[in-house]
Parts: C-alpha cells; structure tokens; sequence
C-alpha cells in the first residue's frame, strides 16, 4: 500500500541545505532562508528556498507581468469591467490577434490587434529572458545545458505559431489568441482550414513522441517505484552492487521486453522524446499553409490517405456546380 | 495521516463534481453512419431524444376538408392568397392556423372580430406574408423540404412567435473603444454552441453572403487566401447547425474531409440548399415585411425577426421528424408567385435582394488534388 501513494509517505527531515557554494555575486543574489513545510514534502522536497531570481529573473519577471496585464485589462474591459462576469467568462475571454485586414503591419489600432501585438512581444521577451536565466543558472551549478535546450524546443513551437508562421503566410491574424477557449478553437478552426492536421506527417511524429513521453514516463515512473522498496530511488550502491534495485528493474525488462534501458539511457530516451514532440510539431505548423493547403488531399495524393467504399449510394456532387439557380424573388400582395 | 485524507477528500471530491459539470450524462448511443471501422458515428443520448419527442409530435388535424363548393374568394371580401380555396377548406384552415400560431388569442390576434375583413391588424398582413412564404419553401425550396414540406406549425408550435428567430446584434462598445474588443466572438452564446467562435454568423451567411467555403482545392497552396478568421466564422456557424439540429459533425460531413462532396453523406447537399433558403426567406421575406411589425416586436438594432436553422428543425434532425402535414393543407404547396416584377407596394420599393452569384458557388473545376 505504502508504494502505491501519490504522496511522499515518509520523510526524512533534516537541517536546510543552502546548497553548493557558488561565486560571490551569485551567492549574493541568492535570497530567502531555507524553511521545511510537511505539505511540501508530501509532493517534493519539504525544503523551500532559497530562491535565485537575479537579473534575468527580474527582467523576465517584469515584462511576464506587463504583457499578463494587457491579456487580463483587455478581457476585464470586454465585459465593461464586471468582475463578476470576468469570473464568470473568464475561459471565454480573449485577447484576439490583428484582424486579417492588417496583415503584417507592425501598426495598428490598439483595439484591431495592437494591444495583441504589445502582449506578444513582452510575453516573447520574457519566456526568451527566462530561457537565458535556465540556462545560466545550469552552467553556475556546473551542469549540463539540457534543461534550456528541452525548453527551447517547446519555446520553438511558441514562435512558429506566433511569430515564424504568421510572418511567412503575410499575416498576424493567422496567429493563436490569448485566451482558454479562443486557442482551443483556434486550434480546431486551424486544422480544419487546412484540410484535417491529421494527415500531417509532423503532425503524427509529434504525437507519437506526445504518446511515446508519456509511456516512457509512465514505465519509467512503474519501474523505478516498484523497486523503491530495496532503495531503487537512492543512486549509490546501485552503481557497485550487483542484484540491487536497479539490477532487479533491468532483469524485469529484460523477461518481458528482452531488452532494457539503462539508469542513463532511460532518461537520454525521455529527454528526447519530449523534446522532438514540439520540434517536429513546430515544423509541421510551419509547412501548413506555407508549403501545403489541405494535407488531406496531400495525403490522397501520396497514397497516405486510403480511399473507403461509399456507403450512401450513388456520391452527390457539389451542389455549386450543379447549374443551380436559386428561385426567383417574389411578388408578394402585401397588405 | 488518515485526518490528512480525511480533509483532502472534500475538496477533491468538490473539484471532480466541478469538472463533471459540463459534461452530459450518460448513456450514449452510436449509429454508424459511414463505412465502418472509419468512426462515422451519430451520436445520441436516449435520455435527451426521449425528452424533445413530446416537442416534436405532430398536433391533431381534423383531416382533410373537401375542396368542393364555393371559393372561398367569392364568399369572403379581401380574401388575396387563399381565395381559390373551398369555404370548407378556408375555414378549416383558419382553425388550424389559429392553434398553430395563436392557441390563445384566437381569431382575434390577426382579425378584428367586427369585421373579419378588416385590415387594420398589422398581425393579418403578416400572416398572409407568411403564408406565401410557405407556400414558396413548399414549391420552390424542395431541394431541401423534398415532399415533406412545411406549414406554420413547423416553426410556431403554438407560438404567436417562433422560439427560435435570430436578429442582428448591437454593435459593442466596450472599454470606451479603447481595449477590450470581442471581436464578435468570445462570449458564451447558444447560436455558435457555447464556444468562443464568432457569434455573428448569421447576418454573414444567413443575410448577407459571405463565403462559407474556406478549404483549399488543391493540395498546394494556389491562391486560396482564407484566413483563419474566417475559417472561425465558417466553424460557428457549423455549431449552429450541429445544435439546432441536434446532430454532430458526421451527419453531414466525413469529418476526415470535411470539404469533400464525394466523400460526404448526402445530408450535406440538403443542407447546402438550406442555407440558400434561410438566404431567400429572410431576404425576401423577413426583410421587406419589416414595416410591417410595432417596434416590440422588432429587435435590438430595429430589425425584423429572422430564420435560422433552428426556426424550424428545434432540435430536431428533421423538423418534427420528418411527419409530414402537408396531405391535410395540400393549397400550401399551391403556387408561389414568382415573377421578376415586383408589385408596387410601399415596403418592396427597393429593388428586391437575391440570392443569385454567391461567391461558395464559384468554383466547378474538378478536384485537381492528383495533379
């Protein structure tokens, strides 16, 4: 039973660690005293802090706020700055991109897209400033970089959808809305525009990395919780002994699939499959529209999509070219 | 430890009811409407379909009267649409309407009781507007009613108004001009299916005529420029016919294409011509009648009531599943009066709109996907 929580069943408490040393000005900019909270640790560690926020945090954290602001402003005044109704529709709110008629102009009226485009830009600032502090704070710790990296690739797909893609078809309206609903239905209103994503074959990539995270993550997860009773979370003796944890959850895969990842490998795979999950699907957003118009019919045309037998009889034709001539206006007597 | 589970269970259970909210309530019913094995489902919930049947029964008729006798032009004064019908067929008719239309009125909702032949009710001029409105669905618009037709209870069902009439929405004015534009969209309405899709669709594509068509017809790009705003257009107003039809997406389409004529269930090509008719009726017979009504009964910009999809079909995938009424009124399918001129009366002067050279119906170029 203990295994099979979602919480931290025992914790080990011990004196806040401040962690590795690192160089003076770092160590300045580093803030909070270290506190334990049970609740924490029922998730995580129990520790909270110390917090490193420094110049690119700050930086980030102040263009984040701004364009956050102009999202929120703008969907407040949408319903004449109501709370009740901002609460009440709040996934309904959006803040939408210029209107088609704009095209790539970088000036418009503050109300016809503007306000979208002052959002994007501090949003992009922000996610590319905090990029820069993931990637910083990697090297000050003396890790690898394959945090940044992981998080650039799904920064990728933020730009193809709204920045690359929106410049390369002439137009920012084809970009996604700031909003819950509104990028839902920008997403379905984009696939059925150009012909059913589907048939998409960076589309399909990216979902089989989407699916293959998931089922790393979830074997991987299985795995290394079913060995934790003999320690299989702890990395020391694993590395020296033979028949450990470790050694048991390999023998498992090696019975049932014949083949097993590594301590390493397993995470070198997950690490992968997640980051090509937006890379391929960034490039699939990119080529629709661009490169392809209706992938269904592209995919006809490469024998992707199979052709079913038509169950409804004799296939009407598209009523448009029929010759069809609506009635015409009528006498009407009148009073 | 267990205090700790005790007290997490309420909130959790609060949100799981939460997050249930908009979700309907089993059971759920699939019927295979494409070829199998390709998910070409029509989805229906028993519950739900057993709860519209007791809307959509068809009401009781004193059956056909005989249209032998006197007409009822000769016997009545200022009879002008049904007067080569028999007095019996007229009177019965009249009974019919007034339940349909006016149950609790009566006669005196359209006529001054004094005298029947009076014009004086704006009610009676409409009324006999929209009888040749109906007679004209009946006659010209079989495309899509076929034989099955309509009479004034497919829409009224007893209402002096139908519940489901459309009109133009007021422009928004928000956030002085300034910052808080909807766009049109954005606001949780029944019209585009409670999604943030445009809520306007109706003037665009059921009024005016906007092209609905956004897919490409060709694999490559040549030149088709829809943007996704209006494919967002295109896709509300598909919400509106989903919901007032009480249907999903695969009753008309294969939603692998959704464009494809080849590949769609015939139910597409019925619903192409509705869309022209909601285009006719409303332009040449909603429009021009609209001096006609009192302010009250006119809409928030000042213009008439119009039709959508779901004047008629209320939910249903064929109004009142497809009964037709029509063997016991056989004059409504009489003849529409269709000629070019139109008579001089004060509310047709301006040149009737029609329906003619839509921009959908541009393009008869076969598919040039294989190319």
């Amino acid at each position: 039973m203990e295994y099979q929580n979602l919480f931290t069943q025992v914790q080990v408490v011990a004196p806040p660690h401040h962690g590795v040393s690192i160089d003076p000005y770092d160590e300045r900019e580093r803030f909070g005293e270290p506190k334990l909270y049970h609740l924490f640790g029922r998730l995580g560690n129990a520790q909270l802090g110390p917090i490193y926020l420094g110049r690119l945090g700050i930086a980030s954290l102040f263009f984040g706020i701004i364009a956050i602001q102009i999202m929120g402003f703008n969907m407040l005044a949408s319903v004449n700055w109501d709370p009740i109704q901002f609460v009440r529709q709040l996934f309904w709110l959006s803040l939408d991109p210029p209107l088609p008629k704009h095209g790539l102009s970088l000036f418009m009226p503050l109300n016809e897209g503007g306000w979208w485009m002052m959002a994007g830009f501090f949003l992009t600032l922000s996610i590319l400033l905090w990029w820069g502090r993931m990637y910083r704070r990697a090297i000050a710790l003396g890790m690898g970089t394959h945090i940044a990296w992981g998080f650039l690739a799904a920064i990728w797909l933020y730009l193809v959808l709204g920045f690359i893609r929106p410049i390369m078809m002439g137009s920012w309206s084809e970009a996604v809305p700031f909003g819950v609903f509104s990028h839902l239905d920008w997403t379905a209103a984009f696939s059925l525009r150009y012909g059913n994503l589907f048939y998409n074959p960076f589309h399909m990539l990216s979902i089989v990395f989407l699916y293959g995270s998931a089922l790393l993550f979830a074997m991987h997860g299985a795995t290394i919780l079913a060995v934790s009773r003999f320690g299989g979370e702890r990395e020391i003796e694993q590395i020296v002994d033979r028949g450990t944890a470790s050694e048991r959850a390999a023998l498992f895969w090696r019975w049932t699939m014949g083949f097993n990842a590594t301590m390493e490998s397993i995470h070198r795979w997950a690490w992968w499959f997640a980051v090509l999950t937006p890379l391929v699907g960034g490039i699939g957003i990119l080529l629709t529209g661009t490169v392809v118009d209706n992938w269904y019919l592209w995919a006809v045309k490469h024998h992707v999509a199979p052709a079913y037998p038509y169950v409804f009889g004799t296939p009407l034709p598209d009523p448009a070219t029929t010759g069809f001539i609506p009635p015409l206006p009528p006498a009407i007597p009148g009073k | 430890m267990k205090q700790l589970r005790k007290f997490l269970m309420l909130p959790a259970l609060l949100a799981g009811i939460l997050l249930m909210s908009g979700c309907e309530r089993p059971p759920i019913e699939a019927v295979q409407h494409g070829y199998r094995g390709t998910a070409m489902d029509l989805i229906y919930n028993p519950r739900i379909l057993a709860e519209q049947a007791e809307k959509n029964t068809v009401p009781v008729s004193s059956g056909p009267a005989s249209a032998d006798g006197p007409k009822a032009g000769a016997v009545y004064q200022n009879v002008k649409v049904l007067n080569n019908l028999s007095v019996g067929q007229f009177t019965s008719f009249m009974v019919a309407m007034t339940s349909w239309v006016a149950p609790e009125q009566g006669c005196a909702y359209c006529h001054n009781v004094n005298n029947f032949a009076d014009e004086s009710l704006y009610t009676k001029s409409v009324a006999r507007n929209m009888i040749l409105m109906t007679q004209r669905v009946n006659t010209q618009w079989q495309d899509h009613v076929a034989q099955t037709g309509v009479t004034c209870y497919t829409c009224h069902r007893g209402n002096n108004i139908p519940q489901n009439v459309w009109f133009k929405d007021p422009v928004q004015k928000v956030g002085n001009g300034m910052l808080g534009n909807k766009n049109g969209q954005n606001t949780p309405v029944e019209g585009s299916g409670y999604a943030s899709l445009p809520n306007n669709t109706f003037a665009s594509y059921l009024l005016n005529n906007e092209k609905i068509r956004v897919n490409g017809d060709t694999a490559l790009p040549t030149g088709n420029k829809s943007s996704i705003n209006a494919t967002e257009g295109t896709y509300g107003l598909m919400m509106h016919f989903s919901k007032s039809l009480g249907v999903n997406c695969t009753y008309c389409h294969n939603t692998r294409s959704v464009a494809s004529w080849e590949e769609s269930p015939p139910q597409k090509t019925t619903a192409w011509y509705a869309i022209r008719m909601a285009r006719d009726l409303n332009n040449n017979y909603m429009e021009p009648i609209q001096g006609l009504f009192p302010p009250h009964r006119l809409g928030p910009t000042g213009d008439v009531a119009k039709n959508n999809c779901a004047t008629c079909h209320q939910g249903a995938y064929k109004p009142l599943y497809g009964v037709s009424m029509l063997s016991d009124y056989p004059y409504l399918t009489g003849p529409a009066m269709t000629t070019k001129k139109a008579p001089n009366y004060p509310y047709l002067n301006k040149p009737a709109k029609t329906t003619q050279k839509s921009p959908d119906e541009v393009p008869p170029t076969k598919s040039v996907a294989m190319k």
